[in-house]
């Protein structure tokens, strides 16, 4: 027990004294990603109730391991096009809740498929990082074929922001825009927070 | 099983004219510049079709692979998975082999070897634990789609779903050179054999098609922008350019080859 304790005295303190090595030094962009996706994971697989798909627990997940390292502000303005920019601010505001909601939806959507899953990241070209803007590429690897899993990432402070997701080929910007399209044609923004309002609302409902 | 003898090299042969022909007229059709034409410009018809196909997956597809899930252990639905994977797994090494890059046609070949063999006729996946990954599935319209030839318009077919005109055509020839015709004999055996792995890839499909359906807000539009995408990533091995009118994915493949 003593021993036990002793151990897990140590490791948290090797964890304080790391994490502030962590921050002062800026982190390269694969050893982030191999991070966030491995800590994801991890808890899905530690998580019985996770698996058997409570979405509740899923989405505190998201919400706490994911989402502070997405720049939902970018995603949304990108996804949105030129209509974004011509927003009042409180259009703008209502619009990045609902999106917010959708893109944690996606996610934990996403999560549900997880299972016996591991993240391989691959090498980036040389040079990649120098810029203010990286794509990191990882492979999710279980049974059958791996699936393509991308990331576009903008340097913000020491650290890494998200700001567009590949899966399967697929980025999700490319995929809102799409999906954006018909109700920003027809009835601009106010059209496009509706849908997403009564999209989301509907999720809600019928999984409580 | 029969070993195909003069037949087998008839077909192969038929399949490199056919990709000649088609990257001929491919070539031809191309256009130099002006605006990009529509992806989608048969949408209305496609709908229609999109929506005949959801009733059908409705009532009887869906149901069916619920039932099949349900009745079945998952091992054995991993075996009928590994089985027809494993087929699949040869036509991606002949596939790779059009394609002019003998070092991955030689990997896949090699997955197919020892699953043939030691995972008991491909049933279990040997190779993998080898570490031998399937790393890709290829098929005839990405060998189309490789040497340049436009995929053509956004077409949704009848009962197989989502597809362009290219990818079509490659899909015929796909299912007349499947291994499941050498591997089976006779015609009631081999539409067997093909539906139980039209079936095992639908059930296989249940939870990813449950959260699409969860996602989407149109799920006609996702379905097609999905698809499209995805099909162009595969032409440049997961990693295509960001320019849209880069069309000859060998081109920029082996530039980046020299790079390296």
């Amino acid at each position: 027990m003593q021993r036990r304790s002793l151990i897990s005295t140590l490791g948290l303190t090797a964890l304080l004294l790391a994490a502030p090595a962590l921050r002062a030094q800026a982190v390269a962009p694969d050893a982030f990603v191999k991070q966030v996706s491995t800590e994801v994971i991890d808890a899905v697989k530690a998580d019985k109730a996770i698996q058997a798909g409570d979405v509740n627990r899923i989405r505190a997940l998201v919400d706490a391991k994911v989402m502070p390292y997405v720049n939902f502000q970018r995603m949304m303005a990108s996804s949105v096009g030129p209509q974004w920019r011509n927003a009042t601010p409180d259009q703008q505001k209502r619009l990045l809740v609902e999106f917010q909601t959708l893109l944690i939806n996606t996610y934990s959507g996403a999560l549900t498929q997880v299972k016996d899953q591991a993240v391989v990241v691959k090498p980036l070209r040389a040079g990649a990082a120098d810029s203010g803007e990286v794509v990191v590429r990882t492979e999710v690897r279980g049974q059958g074929e791996p699936i393509q899993l991308d990331y576009r990432l903008e340097k913000a402070g020491e650290g890494w922001k998200i700001y567009d997701v590949n899966v399967g080929g697929f980025w999700l910007v490319e995929a809102y825009k799409g999906q954006f399209a018909k109700d920003l044609n027809a009835g601009g923004i106010d059209a496009l927070i509706t849908t997403l309002a009564t999209k989301n609302k509907s999720l809600a409902s019928a999984k409580s | 099983m029969s070993i195909p003898g003069g037949g087998a090299i008839r077909r192969v042969w038929a399949i490199v004219l056919l990709a000649m022909a088609a990257l001929t007229t491919g070539c031809a059709t191309v256009p130099a510049g002006g605006p990009p034409p529509s992806r989608d410009p048969w949408e209305p018809l496609n709908r229609q079709v999109f929506a005949f196909n959801d009733a059908i997956d409705r009532e009887f597809t869906k149901p069916l692979a619920e039932a099949y899930q349900a009745i079945l252990p998952q091992i054995v639905r991993r075996g009928v998975t590994n089985f027809y994977g494993n087929l699949g797994d040869a036509w991606s090494s002949a596939n790779l082999m059009l394609q002019a890059k003998p070092r991955q046609s030689l990997e896949m070949g090699m997955r197919t070897l020892v699953n043939s063999t030691f995972g008991l006729g491909g049933v279990l996946d040997f190779a993998e634990d080898m570490g031998l990954e399937r790393f890709t599935v290829e098929d005839v319209g990405q060998t189309l789609g490789y040497w340049g030839i436009a995929s053509g318009p956004y077409v949704v077919l009848p009962f197989l779903g989502p597809s362009t005109v290219r990818d079509g055509v490659g899909l015929v020839v796909d299912y007349q050179q499947s291994a499941i015709n050498y591997v089976f004999d006779g015609v009631a055996p081999r539409n067997a054999a093909g539906l139980l792995n039209l079936l095992n890839t639908r059930t296989n499909l249940l939870s990813a098609s449950r959260v699409f359906d969860e996602i989407a807000l149109d799920r006609y539009t996702l379905m097609r922008d999905g698809y499209l995408a995805r099909r162009r990533s595969q032409l440049f091995d997961g990693d295509p350019p960001d320019d849209d009118s880069a069309t000859a994915p060998y081109k920029s493949l082996l530039q980046r080859e020299k790079a390296k």
